[in-house]
C-alpha cells in the first residue's frame, strides 16, 4: 500500500520535475554559461565577465532598460486603475448572470492571439484607421492623423493586454469580501471614500499585489505590442535582446541582456512586495 | 418620554411581494426589544431599513422623535452587530474600534482612551494588538458589540448575531448580552429566530409572521396569553388540536375533536361561536400525571392512557401519552421523583384545566 503510494507520488512528481527541469532550469543554466563567455578568436572562448561589461558600459542599453521598467509599471499603474472598478462592479454590484457575462467580455479579447489583437488596433489608429477618418469625418480635424507608432499607442496596447491579468486576482479577492463588511464599514460612519481606503483596498491588497506582478512581467517581457504599435522611439528592452540573438548573431551579450532582465525584474518585484508588505506566498496563494 | 425608536405603518415592497407590511411600534428609551420571527418573515427588512440600507416603500421610521427617512446609513444614530459580526478582518481589534472614532475625526490619543475604556467594559482588556481570527467565538461577538457602543448609539440593533456560535457559548452570551445592554444601557433592537433568546434576554418582544406582527408583550404575556394562533404554535411547545366547538360559556368552550375527543378549554384572544371550527393549544408543562385518577379530579378534562413513549431530555424530560382515542399527548415529567421509574407502556392518568389551554379560530 505504502509502495503503492510512494509510486504515485513519483509519478505526479514526474511531470512537475521535467517541466521545471527541461523548460526552465536547464535553459537558465546554459544561459548563464551562455553569458559568462567571451569570444577571443575564431572559435575560441574564454571565461568573463566582458558582456556584463558592455551592459554596463554602453548607456543605450542601460537606459533601454529603465525606459522599459518604467513604463511597463506605468501600464502596471494604469491597468489597475482601469481594472479596480470594472472588477469592483463584476465582484459586488452585478449579480447573478450578467456578473458572468461581463467576465466572459473580459475574456472575449483573449479568444483571438495576440498578433491579431494588436492588428485591432492598428486598424482602429493608424493614418487611413477608423478613429482618423471619424474625425475627418466631424471635421474636428483638417488632414488624416497618425495616432500609431507612439508611446501612447503602445501604452494602449499594453493596458488592452494585461487587462484580463488584473481583473481575475481583483475579482476574486474582491468576492472573497463580505458584503456585511462594507456595511459595516458605512454603518459605523464611514464615507464611500473611507470605506474603499480602509477596508476594501486592504482586503483586495493581495489580488492588488499579485495581479500588479502579472501586468509588470508580462508588459517587460512583451515584444509584440511595443514592436508593431511603438515608435522608432519606444524601444524596448526586448527588442535589444531580439537584436543581439537574431540579428547581430551575438548570443553571449543577448544571454548577458536576458539574464538582466530576469535579475532587475525580479529585484523589482521584491522591492514592492517589501514596500506593500505582502509576501509572496500570500500573493499567489490567494 | 419620547421613545428611542418609532417605526409607523412601515412598509417594504420588493417587486411582487410585500416583505413588512404596516408595522408599527415603539421601543422605549433603555429598553431590550426582540423581533421574533420564522425565517423570511421580514425581521431582517425591518433591521436593514432602520439601519438604512433599505429605503421603507411606505411609512416612518424615528429616532429620539427625529424622522430617519433620506438619513444616509452613516448618518445615522444607530449602529449594527451583524449576523457574522463582520469585524474588519485586516484590522486588529484597536482599529476595528476605533475605526468609527477616527471617522467622527477624534485624535489619537483620545481614540486609544476610548477603546481601552470600552475593553474594560467588556471584560476583555489588553487585545488591542490582535487579530480578529484570533479571537474566541465570545470574544468576537464582544469585539463587535463594543466597536458599536464605543459610538454611544441612540440604538444598538443586533441581527441574529448568536447564529454562528455553539449551544454552550449561546446559552453564556444570552445572559452576558442582557448585562451588557444593562452596563451600558442603551436601547438595543433584537432580531432572531429562536424564541429562547428572545425570551430570556428581552423586555418586549414582537412575535412577526408574514409581514406583520402578531402580538407585542413580555415575554410572560406571549407564552402564557398568546393572541393568535400563530404566537400559541411558534412561542414554546404545544400539544395542538382542531375540532369544532360545541359550547361556549364566556370565555370557556367545549371542542369535539375529529376522533371524538371533548376537551374543555379557553379563549385567549377573540371569542369563538358555536358550531365553528378552532384550534386547540396545550402545553406540556400544564398537563398533570398521577397513578390514580382521583388526584385528578379537580381537572375538568381527565384521560386515562399508557406511556407511547419516554423523552428523556434531563430537567426537561417528557413522556408522549397515548389514550382510548384521539393522538398522543406531550407531558412534561415532573421531577420530583415519583415517576423516574416509569417505564413504557406503564398506565397513566393525565388531567388538565381547560383555563390553561388556548383556543383559537382554526385557519386564522
Amino acid at each position: 500500500m505504502a509502495q503503492g503510494t510512494k509510486l504515485g507520488f513519483y509519478l505526479l512528481l514526474t511531470p512537475l520535475v521535467l517541466w521545471l527541469g527541461l523548460l526552465i532550469i536547464i535553459p537558465h543554466i546554459d544561459m548563464a554559461l551562455l553569458s559568462l563567455r567571451e569570444r577571443v578568436g575564431v572559435g575560441e572562448y574564454a571565461t568573463s565577465l566582458a558582456n556584463y561589461r558592455g551592459f554596463f558600459g554602453e548607456p543605450i542599453y542601460m537606459w533601454t532598460f529603465l525606459r522599459t521598467a518604467m513604463m511597463s509599471m506605468l501600464a502596471t499603474v494604469v491597468t489597475l486603475i482601469i481594472a479596480f472598478p470594472v472588477s469592483y462592479y463584476i465582484a459586488k454590484i452585478a449579480k447573478g448572470r450578467v456578473q458572468s457575462v461581463l467576465f466572459l467580455l473580459c475574456l472575449v479579447p483573449f479568444w483571438v492571439s495576440e498578433l491579431v489583437r494588436t492588428f485591432g488596433w492598428m486598424i482602429l489608429l493608424r493614418e487611413t484607421g477608423l478613429f482618423s477618418s471619424l474625425l475627418q469625418w466631424t471635421g474636428l480635424a483638417d488632414g488624416p492623423v497618425e495616432m500609431l507608432y507612439n508611446d501612447v499607442a503602445m501604452m494602449v496596447g499594453l493596458v488592452y493586454t494585461s487587462m484580463l491579468f488584473m481583473v481575475v486576482p481583483l475579482v476574486t479577492m474582491l468576492e472573497s469580501l463580505d458584503d456585511a463588511v462594507i456595511e459595516a464599514g458605512y454603518d459605523l460612519g464611514g464615507s464611500g471614500a473611507s470605506v474603499l481606503r480602509e477596508i476594501v483596498i486592504p482586503h483586495a491588497m493581495p489580488g492588488i499585489v499579485s495581479g500588479s506582478i502579472v501586468v509588470f512581467m508580462l508588459s517587460l517581457g512583451n515584444y509584440l505590442t511595443p514592436t508593431m504599435l511603438g515608435g522608432k522611439d519606444s524601444l524596448w528592452f526586448t527588442e535589444l535582446i531580439y537584436s543581439q540573438f537574431i540579428v547581430r548573431f551575438n548570443w553571449e551579450l543577448g544571454a548577458a541582456f536576458g539574464f538582466m532582465l530576469l535579475i532587475l525584474s525580479s529585484l523589482i518585484v521584491w522591492v514592492t512586495l517589501r514596500l506593500t508588505g505582502q509576501t509572496l506566498e500570500k500573493t499567489m496563494g490567494s | 418620554m419620547t421613545p428611542d425608536l418609532e417605526c409607523q405603518g412601515l412598509t417594504k415592497q420588493f417587486d411582487e411581494t410585500t416583505a413588512v407590511r404596516g408595522v408599527s411600534f415603539s421601543v422605549a428609551p433603555g429598553s431590550f426589544f426582540s423581533i421574533l420571527g420564522p425565517s423570511g418573515c421580514g425581521k431582517t427588512t425591518i433591521m436593514r431599513m432602520i439601519a438604512g440600507f433599505l429605503e421603507p416603500t411606505d411609512g416612518d421610521i424615528r429616532i429620539k422623535g427625529k424622522s430617519m427617512l433620506n438619513v444616509a446609513p452613516n448618518k445615522r444614530p444607530v449602529n449594527m452587530v451583524f449576523q457574522h459580526l463582520a469585524l474588519f478582518p485586516m484590522m486588529n481589534v484597536a482599529d476595528n474600534i476605533g475605526y468609527g472614532l477616527r471617522r467622527k475625526g477624534l485624535g489619537k490619543s483620545e481614540i486609544a482612551r476610548k477603546v481601552g475604556e470600552v475593553l474594560d467594559r467588556i471584560g476583555l482588556p489588553g487585545i488591542e494588538t490582535r487579530k480578529p481570527d484570533e479571537l474566541s467565538g465570545g470574544q468576537k461577538q464582544r469585539v463587535a458589540i463594543a466597536r458599536c457602543m464605543v459610538l454611544e448609539p441612540d440604538v444598538l440593533l443586533l441581527d441574529e448575531p448568536l447564529g454562528a456560535l455553539d449551544l454552550k457559548l449561546r446559552e453564556r452570551m444570552k445572559i452576558e448580552l442582557k448585562s451588557l445592554q444593562a452596563e451600558f444601557d442603551t436601547t438595543f433592537v433584537y432580531i432572531t429566530h429562536d424564541q429562547s433568546e428572545a425570551l430570556v434576554m428581552s423586555d418586549q418582544i414582537a412575535v412577526m409572521n408574514a409581514g406583520q406582527f402578531e402580538q407585542v408583550g413580555s415575554a410572560r404575556d406571549l407564552y402564557y396569553r398568546p393572541k393568535t394562533a400563530f404566537v400559541a404554535g411558534f412561542v414554546g411547545d404545544s400539544n395542538r388540536w382542531r375540532g369544532t366547538v360545541e359550547r361556549v360559556d364566556g370565555n370557556r368552550i367545549a371542542l369535539r375533536t375529529a376522533d371524538g375527543m371533548l376537551i374543555a378549554g379557553a379563549t385567549q384572544g377573540a371569542p369563538l361561536a358555536t358550531g365553528s371550527a378552532a384550534e386547540i393549544f396545550l402545553r406540556p408543562e400544564a398537563v398533570r400525571v398521577a397513578q390514580d385518577a382521583a388526584d385528578l379530579a379537580h381537572f375538568d378534562n381527565r384521560l386515562r392512557g399508557e406511556v407511547s413513549s419516554l423523552l428523556f431530555n434531563g430537567a426537561a424530560s417528557r413522556i408522549l401519552v397515548r389514550g382510548e382515542s384521539g393522538p398522543e399527548i406531550e407531558v412534561t415529567l415532573p421531577q420530583s421523583g415519583e415517576f423516574a421509574n416509569l417505564t413504557k407502556g406503564a398506565p397513566v392518568h393525565i388531567g388538565w384545566s381547560g383555563d390553561q389551554t388556548a383556543c383559537f379560530a382554526a385557519g386564522s
